[in-house]
């Protein structure tokens, strides 16, 4: 579904990511974990089309998307999230999913008519599938922070991607907020058949849904495979794991 | 469920009715403020509804004042034809400038539309055998209204009027039709997509937003409404300058735009009708109106962050609650 040869990227002379591959299959949930500054985010932003890479290639469905807009990536069917919360803040919930509904099916360039009554029932499922159809008036900017993370996620959704990318999804979460959006995510993903990649810190989180694991550190792959053989991986152990579990 | 008052159509009609009730000097004003409200919601646009701060608006302002005032002074074309011209060579400049503004983001988006009106005023005061240079265009021709005296042989109560009253009717028709339009425009669903980018142009994108054509479009539209209220204003100035397109007619449209509240779709209109009717009393008492209109600024810049229009509609969410609270 997902494949990326060699992607590199540095700022300045400091190599962010350095000379990336990974395959992601089709239906599968994998993860892309490494300490702080390991260069997640910059592979997000290279997969998606948010950075311009300086060598490499994304291939998805087939297809070298290297280097297009996100807007183009987005119409093939793939879908994000951002680590730092992402969403319209002064429009409300309801407006927020209905946005994304009305680009994502190409009626944004309709001028004249009235935007209230568009997909207002596509609008309400989604929002009881991600739990906010309680909160659907009010302005989102206000959510407390997990409601804004749904958003993001139902949002994601209203695109009706094929791959869905999340940046780290409970980042600033407590442990029960963690452990909900966890399950929330794991039941729409098997709901919609959708394939999953995400980034994260909480260990536990990644170790139990995933059924691939890349480790990156300084910008490079150094494990890649199942949470039994990163689990077991000495490299790891050492760099990170180490680190981590004291 | 109560009815909803029909504001639009009241004000309409209360602006309607001016020139039967009020004195001469009334109608001007008016005529005078319904193409600045004009002007500032085609330009709330872009600042209000896609946030993208213009400096440069009038030189779509001026492009259509120049535009109509050719057509009718020097190729004697009716109204009919120079005034939609206004918009359509006004909103072509906007295309064309445009195309490169919105590469840039934030301040250089800012200051590369008032390059371009600079541009354009600088055009406007040299080109001597087009523009009148710096003398201008005057004696623009009013439209012809002969045919109000074949209708009122019929409807004997629209005649009676002096020219300029029915310019000004003519005015208030094309400025409510042009704003019942924006207004539809900002509710429609390229309205939303216009306002995804405001708030996060950055998610917009990831929504499948394609920024730069949108706020392309959005460019294009606000200075085609501008320049139709160029059109208009010509007219009625009786005459075109080169200053309809400096700097400082792009600062005084932003700030009526900030006074009147630019969150809201009539604000820039209040905002409008406000500072033109300040003007006009505090000239009387002092020159020193600059100084005045900086005092103000700096209010409501401090205090009023939302503008006149984002002040009061606070205000009556606030009794509305204590209302229902008690």
């Amino acid at each position: 579904m997902l494949e990326v040869r060699g992607l590199s990227k540095s700022f300045a002379g400091f190599q962010a990511v350095g000379d990336v591959s990974f395959t992601v299959a089709q239906g599968s949930i994998s993860s892309i974990i490494g300490p702080n500054g390991a260069g997640k985010t910059t592979l997000f932003n290279l997969i998606t089309g948010h950075l311009p890479a300086d060598a490499g290639q994304v291939v998805f469905k087939g297809r070298d998307v290297t280097g297009i807009a996100p807007h183009d990536l987005c119409r093939l069917g793939m879908g994000r999230s951002f680590q730092r919360t992402n969403i319209f803040p002064r429009l409300t919930v309801f407006e927020n999913i209905q946005a994304a509904f009305v680009s994502h099916r190409g009626r944004g360039w309709n001028l004249l008519t009235p935007v209230a009554r568009l997909y207002r029932e596509e609008t309400e499922t989604l929002l009881d599938a991600v739990g906010l159809l309680g909160q659907a008036e009010e302005i989102s900017g206000f959510l407390s922070h997990g409601g804004q993370k749904q958003l993001e996620l139902g949002i994601a959704l209203a695109l009706e991607p094929e791959i869905l990318l999340l940046d780290e999804p409970t980042a600033g979460m407590s442990a029960t907020e963690t452990r909900e959006s966890i399950a929330l995510i794991e039941r729409l993903t098997h709901e919609r058949r959708l394939t999953l990649l995400f980034t994260e810190h909480d260990m536990e989180v990644v170790f139990s849904i995933s059924r691939r694991i890349t480790v990156l550190h300084q910008g490079r792959v150094i494990a890649d495979g199942t949470p039994d053989e990163v689990r077991r991986d000495p490299e790891v152990r050492r760099v990170y794991l180490g680190e981590k579990h004291r | 469920m109560m009815r909803r008052v029909p504001w639009a159509l009241l004000v309409f009609l209360a602006a309607f009715s001016v020139p039967a009730l009020a004195s001469r000097f009334y109608t001007f004003l008016a005529n005078d403020v319904i193409i600045w409200a004009l002007f500032a919601t085609s330009l709330n646009l872009l600042v209000g509804y896609t946030g993208l701060v213009s400096f440069g608006h009038a030189a779509y302002f001026g492009i259509g004042a120049y535009t109509t005032g050719i057509l009718m002074k020097k190729l004697g074309l009716p109204f009919l034809l120079a005034f939609p011209a206004a918009g359509v060579f006004a909103g072509a400049c906007a295309l064309v400038f445009g195309f490169f503004c919105v590469r840039l983001t934030r301040i250089y988006f800012a200051m590369l539309t008032l390059a371009f009106a600079q541009i354009v005023w600088a055009i406007c005061f040299k080109w001597n055998e087009v523009t009148g240079g710096e003398q201008g265009m005057p004696e623009i021709p009013y439209p012809s209204f002969d045919w109000v005296d074949r209708v009122a042989t019929i409807l004997p109560f629209v005649g009676g009027y002096r020219t300029s009253d029915y310019y000004y009717f003519t005015s208030l028709i094309l400025v409510g039709v042009c704003l019942w339009l924006l207004r539809r425009i900002v509710h429609s669903p390229f309205g939303r997509m216009l306002t995804t980018i405001r708030e996060n142009a950055e998610r917009a994108e990831f929504i499948g937003v394609n920024v730069r054509r949108y706020e392309l479009a959005a460019f294009v539209l606000a200075g085609g409404f501008a320049g139709l209220a160029g059109g208009i204003f010509g007219i009625f100035n009786r005459g075109v300058f080169p200053d309809f397109a400096y700097w400082t007619k792009s600062s005084e449209v932003l700030i009526m735009t900030l006074l009147g509240g630019m969150g809201t779709f009539y604000g820039p209109a209040v905002g409008a009708l406000v500072l033109l009717w300040l003007n006009q009393q505090i000239v009387s008492y002092t020159e020193y109106w600059p100084l005045v209109l900086g005092v103000i600024l700096v209010l409501l810049l401090f205090v009023f962050p939302g503008g006149i229009v984002g002040a009061l509609s606070d205000l009556w969410r606030r009794l509305d609650r204590r209302r229902r609270h008690a």
